[in-house]
């Protein structure tokens, strides 16, 4: 399976990288349904840690999957999420359909 | 003396230069020491501009984007251009959620993302002709 994907359970879990535009997305939307047939996801976390830039590629990505899951409650979250991401979540309103947990504090700072 | 610059790129319309586009502006505008933000909104600007060259402009053939940038005092001035499809209803494009792409997972928040992230975004478009995205932002420090 593709590194940027790891599955545990029912829930799959989506390492983005450090840019997630429109290569990139196209890249993960077909990796990720791949997985998606082989087996039963219910719940796709977006993981955002190492991202540093998106654009509404990404946007597209998530509300597709999201789709993709039947559009149910709590079925896609963003984690480790850094102001200009939570920007475009916010801005683009797909905040309303997930959870957003913000990168800690202390991770930040680093390289300030 | 005010400060003047400029520089014209021309490329081709192939999604692996969408990240060359905006890092070269990114680099441009350094010269006005903008903020991170200021530069991460820059660059997502630029990216959407392009995508919709690429995607939209061309659907998809390899033909020429030409992106320029000058600076005009603490302003800097992008121009995106394609000799593509045009858009039909620049007002419809423009609103928040509209796509002619939703099969592609495209979000139709291309032109949202830049009016929110730029100062002033014009559009100037002919059917058959082509497209130019011009956009303005002043870098505040």
């Amino acid at each position: 399976m593709n590194p940027l994907f790891e599955t545990e359970g029912a829930c799959l879990t989506i390492m983005l990288p450090a840019e997630v535009d429109h290569p990139v997305s196209d890249m993960i939307r077909k990796e990720s349904d791949k997985v998606m047939e082989k087996t039963y996801i219910k719940t796709v976390v977006f993981d955002f840690e190492k991202t540093g830039f998106m654009d509404s590629s990404g946007i597209g990505l998530i509300m597709g999957r999201y789709k993709a899951l039947g559009m149910r409650n709590g079925c896609i979250r963003a984690v480790h999420v850094n102001g200009h991401v939570e920007k475009l979540l916010r801005l683009s309103g797909v905040h309303r359909y997930m959870e957003i947990q913000r990168q800690e504090a202390a991770c930040e700072n680093i390289g300030e | 003396m005010e400060n003047t610059n400029e520089m014209t790129i021309v490329f081709d319309s192939r999604p692996v230069n969408e990240g060359l586009a905006r890092v070269t502006v990114a680099a441009f505008c350094t010269q006005l020491n903008p903020t991170l933000e200021e530069v991460a909104d820059i660059k997502t600007a630029v990216s959407e501009a392009v995508t919709n060259c690429i995607i939209h402009g061309y659907e998809g053939k390899v033909h020429k984007i030409r992106l320029s940038c000058r600076l005009r005092g603490r302003e800097l001035l992008i121009d995106v251009a394609d000799e593509g499809v045009g858009i039909k209803d620049v007002a419809k494009a423009m609103e928040p959620m509209y796509t002619t792409k939703p099969e592609k997972d495209r979000s139709g928040m291309g032109f949202t993302f830049m009016e929110a992230f730029m100062d002033e975004v014009s559009v100037e478009s002919q059917v058959g002709k082509g497209t130019i995205v011009h956009m303005k932002k002043a870098i505040r420090r």
